[in-house]
């Protein structure tokens, strides 16, 4: 029982790492309909120029919203020079694009940063708190406690801001919203800003516990990609409980079914059965498509 | 005769031209470069057959590595353990990717575009863990090793005939391997999309609801894609795994899946020839950003060190983007869009030819 | 003067004759050597997800810079021609193939990866070019020698290591209940086998096992962990790379368990451990081996091999010197160039691959004290000594004296 309890909540600790990247996941597909398969990579540059910062005298609490500011100012950057162009290209242009900056960025952070794994500061401590017997660090705690944070306040952008509608309504029916004075274009490049942001956010809270290095997202986006899918990958408060959800079920199946070998792939399944069983998830809305 | 020599289209001239070289380029390079070719062809006839899926049947799929992984166990474990002629196994690698390819595709009839291509991408981050799992068959991480199979001799009797040189190796008879088996799957390749499959599929990628309202068999054109490209992907896998001589759960990794898409891609979806070309692109684009720039004395050192040591990543990403902005038709499309410019300007004022109908549009999703 | 007779010419130019062939026969060579020059290749990751090690070959690389400084090796200059496979096998053959058919190597020196370096060995072994000093400790490297006599590995063998742990656990520990957390590769497995030989008829002492692939997230090993503590387990092998060690160390400590642990030679580096000491882990009596010394013990700040260590890696602009992989590529370079001294002017690859292979015996200046590289007629691991130690005061401290392992 404490063994299944343990696992339990060490599971809701991952899960919240899987979530805070899943909610960037989100905030780009709310803007322009599409996954970003780069946005790990993405988080983790700006991480390492977060690193950098910090490395060179600034104080964490200085370098955390210049990155964040610096990710945004990147997102809109990479929006208006390499999505742009390709904005009415088929869903395939998009997808090889962001491989692409995938791609790029790994490569960039390698050269620029080098391979060996490097400690990165956390606001939280290391201390744990007990919870029914089993442990969770403040760290994993801050983690989820931020994703919540995060969470609330896109939910409050999308829902119940006029930006956050025009947004949407840019991502739903571009011409449609053309039509009714929004500027498709700059709501697409600040979906892409604030997806960006969320991302450096998700990478500086998850880089103490996954250790920063260029190819620590990696992995981390399946997880990401099975949370966002599994909550429906419009909804941000899908890509959190499916991020816990996540979690708990890849510890409990790799210690109690498959084997701690197979974890990933027990992602893997999700993303499939969920996407076959109920593809809007758990929190989306199905979708009408018109003839 | 002559005449329709000459009324031939000069894409069939170039055709010829490529087969004539290809033929005869172990004659010409080193035993070591016949085997870098044999590579080349290998990823094209995997990349032909993703072809067929994303270019033709507008599916995306990020994970054919998996299906090259099928294939090439497949060989692997029936001739180091079960003595079976290598030769035999290739057909059969393909005809275990093609099922496999075929059972997958029926669920992936759910999937929209994007999603499919996100299962496939998951599918090629696990491979390597799957199969390490069953270790008894696929003997673990240890992989298995294979011996480079001997030409037969007659084989080796007409190759010594005809170069009047050393002896043929194993690495240029599995390029006369490859290059057959390549040669005739593009053929049936270029049959199958010629005639009624090709046009069904290009109607379904061009609009799925339309073409069912047609009375296509929507979802029978698609899982046969499916089917196909695995089928391709399964080949290539065996030939890979011969070539190679060694298959272990390294060999697959999720960069293959992306490279087999990518080379699609910059060769040209929905060409014939752009498998050949996005094979090329693919297989020497590290090499050449990594070794050639370096060693060419006119580029200055400040630069070269920059591509050595960025790695071929930063090159990979950073061209892919640029292709996909100006050249989304790929190396062939782009080779085409000029030839075709170079002709309206030469033909000029004399010919208005006649009314173009507006070129397929390449269109995905 | 006396006439020479026809027979006495005739001698005399025979002598003559013989004296110009036997002139050239002294300086055997072949490919890849020149007059001044020595070249050499290997494939190595500098890419993807095993790229952390690539700097093996710069700091090797950096070593043999200093040695052509000094003049190079019987007055040839060494070029490393260093090439990125991705750690992917499929790409290793071809670019092995390149170097040895097309660049024309002398000898391969230095190839990382035990998958990598399985693939092109029947092909290396078959063109009789020598595979030396292959970065991996993966016993088959060693243990085969016999089937494949121009491969030869050199750091101690995974499962000699594993070894040394075993026989520490049944003289300190012998009513331990071990629990094992590997990760599912060759790297792994090979230590998981040499503990479970070394404990041989006591192997039952293992309560549990658990496995990782190496595409699992940091995170997720507190499942396995949280399972091997929930078996019983009082002492935790730790079998894996870096990263994950760091992060398993953290979390044993965050679910409160307090086990005796034993952590790898690959990931024992101070600087690692410092890390997860930053992240909360009590790794206070952790237990490993060494036998290189590391840049980061203030032990050897006025060691002299330490200091020729600073000075050489200076030159390698992307290779930090407190990185435990860098003083391996220096010292492994440093054996490579010892076996190219002894070769002298018989630089052939047969010759070279005799010395590395069964004629070495070398003290090497940045390996510990005692520790000797040595290749006999019987005994190809080049190190099988390493020396027990514990973790305390924020440093390891060695526990003399050394242990020979020999891995039969």
């Amino acid at each position: 029982m404490q063994e299944f309890l343990q696992l339990v909540v060490s599971g809701i600790a991952s899960g919240g790492i899987f979530a805070s990247l899943a909610l960037a996941l989100v905030l780009i597909y709310n803007a322009m309909g599409l996954v970003n398969f780069a946005q790990g990579e993405m988080a983790m540059f700006a991480t390492f120029i977060a690193y950098t910062l910090i490395e060179h005298g600034m104080s964490y609490w200085i370098a955390l919203p210049l990155t964040l500011a610096i990710a945004f100012v990147g997102g809109v950057a990479i929006q208006r020079l390499v999505i742009k162009p390709v904005e009415r290209a088929p869903v395939l242009t998009l997808v090889i694009i962001t491989l692409g900056l995938a791609t790029l960025f790994n490569g960039l952070a390698g050269f620029l940063f080098g391979y060996i794994p490097r400690s990165f500061p956390s606001p939280f401590s290391v201390q744990t708190v007990s919870i029914f017997g089993a442990f969770a660090s403040y760290q994993d705690l801050g983690v989820i406690g931020v994703s919540a944070v995060v969470l609330l306040l896109i939910y409050l952008l999308l829902q119940r801001t006029t930006i956050g509608l025009s947004m949407r309504a840019a991502a739903h029916n571009p011409d449609a919203s053309r039509l009714l004075g929004v500027r498709v274009s700059w709501m697409l490049a600040l979906g892409w800003g604030l997806a960006s942001l969320v991302g450096a956010l998700s990478g500086i809270m998850v880089a103490p516990v996954l250790l920063l290095e260029p190819n620590m997202m990696q992995t981390i986006i399946i997880y990401a990609f099975a949370a966002a899918v599994l909550g429906g990958i419009e909804s941000p408060l899908g890509a959190v409980v499916g991020g816990l959800i996540v979690g708990v079920t890849v510890n409990l199946a790799g210690a109690y079914l498959v084997g701690g070998d197979l974890q990933l792939a027990v992602a893997f399944l999700i993303i499939v059965v969920v996407l076959i069983v109920k593809p809007n998830g758990l929190f989306g809305r199905p979708s009408v498509r018109r003839v | 005769m002559v005449s329709r020599l000459r009324r031939a289209p000069a894409r069939y001239w170039l055709v010829g031209a490529v087969a004539l070289v290809l033929l005869g380029l172990p004659s010409a390079v080193t035993s070591f470069e016949s085997s870098e070719w044999t590579l080349v062809l290998i990823f094209a006839i995997a990349i032909m057959g993703l072809n067929v899926l994303v270019g033709y049947s507008g599916q995306i799929s990020l994970g054919h590595g998996a299906f090259m992984a099928l294939g090439a166990y497949t060989t692997a474990i029936l001739v180091s353990r079960y003595h079976v002629n290598y030769l035999l196994t290739i057909p059969i690698a393909g005809v275990i990717g093609g099922a496999v390819g075929f059972l997958l595709g029926i669920p992936a009839l759910r999937l929209s575009a994007l999603y499919l291509a996100l299962a496939t991408f998951a599918l090629a981050v696990v491979t390597p863990s799957l199969i390490k799992r069953p270790v008894e068959l696929t003997g673990g991480v240890q992989g298995i090793l294979m011996l480079p199979p001997d030409p037969p001799q007659f084989v080796k009797d007409a190759f010594a005939t005809v170069t009047n040189g050393p002896q043929m190796t194993s690495e240029q008879w599995l390029y006369y391997v490859t290059l057959v088996t390549g040669a005739v799957l593009f053929w049936v390749a270029w049959n199958m999309l010629r005639h009624r499959p090709g046009r069904a599929m290009r109607a379904i990628r061009d609009g799925e609801v339309p073409a069912a309202a047609s009375g296509i068999n929507v979802a029978g054109y698609k899982t046969l894609a499916f089917g196909m490209s695995a089928f391709y992907a399964g080949v290539a896998g065996s030939l890979y795994g011969l070539s190679t001589g060694y298959v272990s759960p390294d060999t697959f990794p999720v960069a293959l899946s992306f490279q087999l898409l990518v080379g699609a891609v910059v060769g040209g979806l929905a060409s014939i020839v752009g498998p050949l070309v996005g094979g090329a692109f693919v297989y020497w684009l590290p090499i050449v950003s990594s070794q050639t720039i370096s060693s060419q004395d006119w580029i200055p050192s400040q630069i070269s060190s920059v591509f050595v040591k960025a790695g071929p990543a930063v090159t990979y990403g950073a061209l892919l983007i640029l292709i996909m902005i100006f050249a989304p038709n790929g190396i062939v499309g782009l080779a085409t869009a000029a030839y075709k410019a170079l002709r309206s300007r030469l033909r000029g004022a004399n010919e208005q030819g006649t009314v173009q109908m507006p070129p397929d549009p390449h269109t995905v999703g | 003067m006396t006439r020479l007779g026809p027979r006495s010419a005739a001698m005399v130019a025979c002598l003559i004759a013989l004296a110009a062939c036997g002139g050239s026969g002294g300086t055997a060579t072949d490919p890849g050597v020149t007059s001044n020059s020595i070249l050499l290749g290997v494939t190595i990751a500098q890419s993807g997800p095993a790229a952390a090690y690539g700097t093996i070959a710069n700091a090797a690389n950096a070593y043999f810079t200093y040695v052509n400084s000094q003049g190079g090796v019987n007055g040839r200059k060494i070029t490393y021609k260093i090439l990125d496979d991705g750690y992917n096998p499929a790409q290793t053959v071809p670019l092995t193939k390149q170097l040895v058919e097309a660049d024309q190597v002398f000898a391969m020196f230095g190839g990382l990866g035990t998958q990598s370096q399985t693939a092109v060995r029947d092909y290396l072994n078959a063109k009789k070019v020598p595979q030396l000093f292959v970065a991996t400790g993966a016993t088959t490297f060693m243990q085969d020698f016999s089937q494949h006599p121009y491969t030869i590995g050199w750091q101690p063998p995974y499962q000699g290591e594993a070894r040394i742990y075993a026989k520490d656990v049944l003289a300190n520990h012998p009513n331990a209940k071990i629990g094992v957390l590997y990760q599912n590769d060759d790297y792994g497995l090979d230590y998981l086998k040499g503990l479970t030989d070394g404990l041989g008829a006591n192997a039952s002492m293992i309560v549990d096992k658990e496995s990782y692939d190496v595409t699992a997230a940091v995170p997720t090993l507190a499942a396995q962990l949280t399972t091997l503590k929930a078996k019983g387990a009082d002492t935790l092998f730790i079998f894996a790379t870096p990263a994950f060690t760091i992060g398993s160390l953290a979390i044993v400590t965050a679910i409160h368990w307090a086990p005796l642990e034993y952590v790898n030679s690959v990931s024992d580096p101070a600087a690692y451990m410092q890390i997860a000491a930053s992240k909360g882990a009590k790794i206070d009596g952790a237990i490993s081996v060494g036998y290189i010394k590391d840049p980061t013990d203030p032990q050897w700040a006025n060691d002299a091999g330490m200091q020729l260590y600073q000075k050489v890696i200076a030159s390698c602009s992307t290779c930090k010197p407190s990185d435990g992989f860098n003083i391996y590529g220096v010292a492994v370079a440093y054996t490579m160039v010892d076996v190219l001294k002894q070769a002298g002017s018989n630089l052939t690859r047969a010759n070279v691959m005799s010395i590395a292979g069964s004629n070495l015996n070398e003290t090497n200046p940045f390996l510990l004290p005692g520790v000797t590289v040595t290749t006999t007629a019987t005994d190809h691991y080049p190190i099988t000594q390493e020396e027990v130690i514990k973790w305390s005061a924020n440093a390891w401290h060695l526990q003399p004296p050394l242990i020979d392992e020999q891995v039969s």
